[in-house]
């Protein structure tokens, strides 16, 4: 079932990033600096919630392609895959809130 | 009659051919006149008649109808009956190996087992629906199933595409592109009885979503099939028949 869940997170990650970089090429063209930007998402649900889906997405997504590098040119199998696969996931997850945590609401 | 010499008219080249078994092996050189119209395969039959009588290959129809003569030319694996000299050799050389990413027997002749029972595993036999006293169906050739499996359906079995195959390279139980075209022309077949089991065996982790759509095998088919097209169509069909509950992977 594994390329079905990086089949739908490439699904919800698609349209996220291309928010994303319209997102950066707006504000960077609007002029606004870095108070500016925290001050419209500290406090927003929306951009939690669209932040948060992006970093879950690319968590899963990133998981799940390391693993099949690491079955196919690192030869990794067991333990040591798995230990890749959800290390990957769980490091990004952590790594991603962080960011999150820190544009809506640090 | 294919290694007699026609008209020695485009001096000599040489040829490097593997030599060797399963335990390892080396390239050996051979002077190998150049004939007008010659294929690779006529090159091979010329060494084995002309120069080493225990040089080892296999070949059968000659016309590129039974897959049997396919080897790696110039690190591309190519059926050697319907290729000619003068389209592939680089710098006057040919190099002429075994079918990569199966076992050696010897020379140049691969065992071609684990080819044919990917075949099987990816459930490549016909499974019918009617008996022999019911009426032959009446297929629409114009429908989208049957023009699905007719594209696919051509494929000689020459393990070019399997050798290829990346994908097969990295990974031993992948069963490659010619058993999962054979596996979509099937799912395509309405007369065929396994369509939810067959999806089921090539979703599997051994089947069409470990494909990287490195497209290596529609490069270089032989007959100009698509397996990655082949593929793709499996894995849409797979994912949805999961997504709509038809097909479960924790089934027995």
């Amino acid at each position: 079932m594994l390329f079905l869940a990086q089949r739908i997170s490439a699904l919800i990650m698609a349209p996220l990033a291309l928010v994303h970089l319209v997102l950066i090429v707006y504000a960077v063209q609007g002029g606004l600096d870095a108070q500016e930007i925290l001050s419209r998402t500290r406090g927003s649900i929306a951009w939690a919630t669209l932040y948060g889906l992006f970093v879950i997405a690319v968590s899963v997504h990133a998981a799940i392609g390391l693993r099949t590098i690491g079955q196919e040119w690192l030869k990794l199998q067991g333990t040591l895959l798995n230990v890749l696969t959800w290390g990957s996931g769980l490091g990004l997850l952590l790594l991603g809130f962080r960011a999150v945590y820190a544009v809506v609401a640090g | 009659m294919i290694s007699q010499p026609l008209r020695n008219n485009a001096g000599q080249f040489k040829v490097s051919v593997w030599r060797g078994d399963g335990t390892g092996g080396r390239h050996v050189d051979y002077d190998v006149p150049g004939l007008e119209s010659q294929t690779v395969l006529d090159v091979v039959t010329w060494i084995q008649r002309h120069s080493d009588p225990s040089l080892s290959y296999r070949f059968a129809c000659r016309v590129g109808m039974c897959g049997s003569c396919a080897m790696m030319v110039n690190g591309v694996p190519r059926w050697t009956c319907r290729t000619h000299v003068r389209n592939v050799i680089k710098g006057n050389v040919l190099i002429l190996e075994p079918l990569r990413n199966l076992p050696i027997i010897k020379d140049l002749a691969c065992d071609m087992s684990a080819f044919f029972e990917k075949w099987d595993d990816a459930m490549g036999r016909f499974h019918p629906t009617a008996t022999r006293s019911d009426d032959v169906e009446s297929i629409r050739p114009g429908s989208i199933g049957r023009r699905e499996a007719d594209a696919g359906i051509e494929c000689i079995n020459c393990a070019v595409c399997y050798s290829a195959c990346d994908v097969v390279a990295y990974k031993q139980d992948y069963v490659g592109p010619a058993a999962l075209n054979r596996a979509w022309t099937l799912v395509n077949d309405v007369r065929d009885a396994a369509r939810g089991a067959r999806l089921r065996v090539v979703a599997s982790d051994a089947g069409c979503h470990s494909c990287h759509s490195h497209q290596s095998c529609t490069t270089w088919c032989p007959n100009k099939l698509n397996p990655t097209a082949s593929i793709a169509g499996l894995k849409r069909q797979s994912a949805l028949a999961i997504l709509t509950g038809k097909i479960s992977l924790n089934d027995e």
